[in-house]
């Protein structure tokens, strides 16, 4: 059985089924990263285009070495060097990308439903890698596996997610993620990085972050952008570090066997202590590990790979 | 030329007449008002059976964007009013954000000229409050009043100056006009691309809070109250907005507001399809403000229902949602809507409805429009508001296309509209 659907555009449009198919996938994917010669023809012929209109390393990186493993052509197209610099809309992008006849665009974009006005258009499989702060399915479903690699039986886990909630896709896709897997998810932050409504996504709002990760199973800590700053969110990352940051001394008050989270790039010292983002709880590579296997895993079920080639 | 509008039921709040009669239209105004059984039937021209059928009053627009001049791309008075006559609309009151701005007589006199030369129904201009619509200072509002200019707006954009609102307010006085504002405060607005609420939270969106329209509302009514002028709102959107115009009311201040068919017929559920056609400004409110200014038109609170009818090229709208242009045309659907969510859902009456797109917005405007008195202009329309109909927006007579009513089914349609004794829209058929 594979994945009945043309795109990945967010978590909301996936059931529990579909979630165990992809991280089942992503085991076997695993599997492949740790071979000496790390190539298999499960997608040769197929051509993947990463189509990035904001910055990314870690997510672009992964999903170009996750198609080359695969045996996919891989193409990069970032905005500044693109005819996106000259004006061109996202739809006429889209629509001569369609005529180079792509399987796969991975696209990521600083607007929500950037990904979806692109599968209208586009007969290739649409895989959002971030849309504005709406949701980045391929980074929640990493930090699932990662999380069921230590903690098999996801349901009934507490998480504490700390940060900066209003602009986070992560959060937003990982909320939905793990509440379909049965998690429960609170959020901690400063009220005015905390959306308005937050309470109806179904978590509970901290404001202040020891009461959150208390009991907590495993803590995501978000990255705070310092742009925020001079939006008035709040004071200084000074501030921000002493009352939301995860330091040595609020890690005792968590459970010794704690996971730690965080989707990079990370800033050390303000949100996560180096000690703490260096030391034995931390999952913070296993996850960009993980980001490979998970997206090996996608381009395979969402190109229509044959099973056979594996 | 002599037409006989038989045996409809006529609807005519301004004259607070709802009973059969026969209507007989001749040079241009209406020449008699008459119970079909009272005499024979007068010889004419031309007879409209309206067996079955409601005929009132033409509808009147307070809010459109015509486009023209500076946007002919985007629609030209040439075709929104052929627009408005197939709503029913035989009166439209044009913003003043064209371009260049409607801030001089001669932009206006430009506007009256083509209305006149290419319009099909009667067009009033706005002029804008500001010069260039730039918030920095007065127009020339005695110019445009004389020009023609019924009220004055810088729509699109707020007067965010309290102290320039308050010399508008005050000079407005000196002509007898209203200020019209478009109520949003831009630093609580910001970038923010919809309503702030659970479907903005579920979607990333920046939001723009309800109270962005409430503050400058409360602040223009103390400004109102304190110069005595006549304050208008445009396109009240928020169930806070409704309440302070209701407590202005209630007090005596000079304030009256209208409401577009979207605010009372969509909510921010819209947006969840990433829909730019879902996109306006004000934003489609949650469900808590589409009940309240649904409020606010039952207890009269909201005295009109104004389109905003907001052409915009597909470019402008096949693009983020982000980058989208605000806004929806709205003249076609406006008595689709307002009789399938207004009327059939127990809102407002028929005679009511059909009062808040006739004499409620001419008597708050003082426009010598809405009525079927005999000797008035003959602008009459003629209604099935029973009738269902699917609206194909392909098929609309503006040159925009974004509209998020395409496809709908609606009940109660516009079968003819008369404007100056002349028919400009006959449904087929």
């Amino acid at each position: 059985m594979g994945l009945q659907k043309k795109d990945l555009l967010g978590i909301r449009d996936l059931t529990v089924e579909e979630i165990r198919l992809i991280l089942d996938s992503a085991a076997s994917m695993k599997e492949i990263a740790s071979r000496d010669i790390k190539k298999v023809p499960a997608l040769r012929g197929k051509t993947v285009i990463n189509l990035f209109y904001e910055p990314s390393t870690r997510t672009r990186t992964s999903f170009e070495i996750a198609g080359k493993w695969l045996s996919a052509d891989v193409i990069n197209i970032s905005t500044s060097t693109s005819s996106v610099a000259k004006g061109e809309s996202l739809k006429d992008t889209g629509l001569t990308l369609q005529a180079m006849h792509p399987d796969v665009v991975v696209i990521r974009h600083a607007v929500p439903g950037a990904p979806h006005l692109l599968a209208r258009l586009l007969k290739a499989s649409i895989i959002n890698a971030g849309d504005g702060a709406h949701e980045h399915p391929t980074q929640a479903l990493l930090d699932l596996f990662t999380i069921r690699e230590r903690r098999p039986a996801l349901e009934g886990l507490q998480v504490a997610i700390v940060g900066d909630i209003l602009h986070s896709r992560v959060a937003r896709s990982n909320i939905l993620a793990m509440q379909k897997m049965g998690m429960r998810v609170r959020v901690c932050g400063p009220p005015t990085l905390l959306p308005r409504y937050v309470e109806s996504l179904g978590v509970e709002k901290f404001l202040r972050v020891e009461p959150a990760i208390a009991d907590a199973d495993v803590i995501m800590m978000l990255r705070i952008q310092r742009e925020r700053m001079g939006a008035g969110l709040f004071p200084t990352l000074r501030e921000y570090s002493k009352l939301f940051g995860l330091n040595a001394d609020r890690l005792k008050m968590a459970r010794p066997d704690v996971l730690i989270m965080h989707p990079g790039p990370i800033n050390r010292g303000v949100e996560i202590a180096p000690e703490v983002a260096d030391g034995p709880c931390s999952l913070i590579l296993d996850q960009v590990e993980n980001g490979l296997a998970i997206r090996m895993a996608l381009l395979f079920l969402l190109a229509g790979g044959q099973a056979g080639n594996n | 030329m002599r037409i006989l509008i038989a045996g409809g039921r006529v609807i005519d709040p301004a004259n607070r007449r709802d009973a059969v009669l026969n209507l007989l239209i001749e040079g241009g105004r209406i020449a008699e008002v008459a119970s079909p059984g009272a005499h024979p039937a007068p010889a004419a021209d031309r007879v409209l059976d309206a067996r079955g059928k409601i005929v009132c009053p033409g509808f009147v627009d307070l809010h459109v964007h015509l486009r023209e001049p500076g946007r002919e791309d985007m629609e030209t008075i040439a075709t929104g009013t052929r627009a408005a006559a197939r709503g029913g609309f035989t009166s439209v009151c044009c913003m003043a954000n064209t371009s260049p701005v409607n801030d001089n007589q001669s932009v206006t006199d430009f506007i009256i000229d083509r209305a006149r030369r290419d319009g099909v129904v009667n067009v009033f201009p706005i002029g804008a409050v500001t010069k260039g619509m730039k918030g920095e200072e007065l127009a020339e509002i005695g110019e445009l009043v004389g020009a023609g200019c019924i009220a004055i707006s810088d729509d699109g954009k707020p007067v965010m100056n309290a102290e320039l609102m308050r010399r508008a307010l005050e000079y407005a006085t000196l002509f007898g006009i209203p200020v019209i504002q478009h109520a949003e405060d831009e630093h609580l607005t910001g970038k923010g691309v919809m309503h702030e609420g659970k479907v903005s939270t579920e979607l990333g969106f920046k939001g723009i809070p309800a109270a962005s329209e409430a503050v400058i509302v409360a602040r223009d009514i103390l400004l109102a109250e304190m110069t005595g002028s006549h304050y208008h709102v445009a396109h009240v959107s928020t169930a806070e907005a409704v309440q302070l115009v209701r407590e202005a009311k209630a007090k005596g201040t000079h304030v009256t507001c209208e409401v577009a068919p979207h605010h009372f017929a969509l909510s921010d559920e819209a947006v969840m399809s990433f829909d730019t056609n879902a996109k306006m400004s004000p934003p489609l409110r949650s469900s808590r403000h589409v009940e309240g200014v649904k409020a606010g038109l039952r207890d009269g609170t909201i005295d009109a229902i104004a389109t905003d009818h907001a052409p915009h090229v597909i470019q402008d709208k096949e693009v983020e949602f982000d980058y989208a242009a605000n806004g929806i045309i709205g003249l076609e659907t406006a008595f689709g809507l307002t009789i399938t969510t207004l009327v059939e859902g127990g809102v407002l009456t028929l005679p009511q409805a059909v009062a808040r797109l006739t004499s409620d917005p001419c008597r708050i405007f003082r426009l010598p429009k809405g009525t079927l008195s005999e000797g008035a202009d003959a602008d009459v329309t003629i209604v099935d508001p029973t009738r269902e109909w699917v609206y194909d927006v392909r098929q609309s007579a503006s040159k925009a296309r974004n509209s998020p009513f395409n496809g709908w089914k609606l009940r109660g349609q516009v079968l003819a509209t008369i404007v100056g004794g002349k028919v400009v829209w006959e449904l087929p058929g």
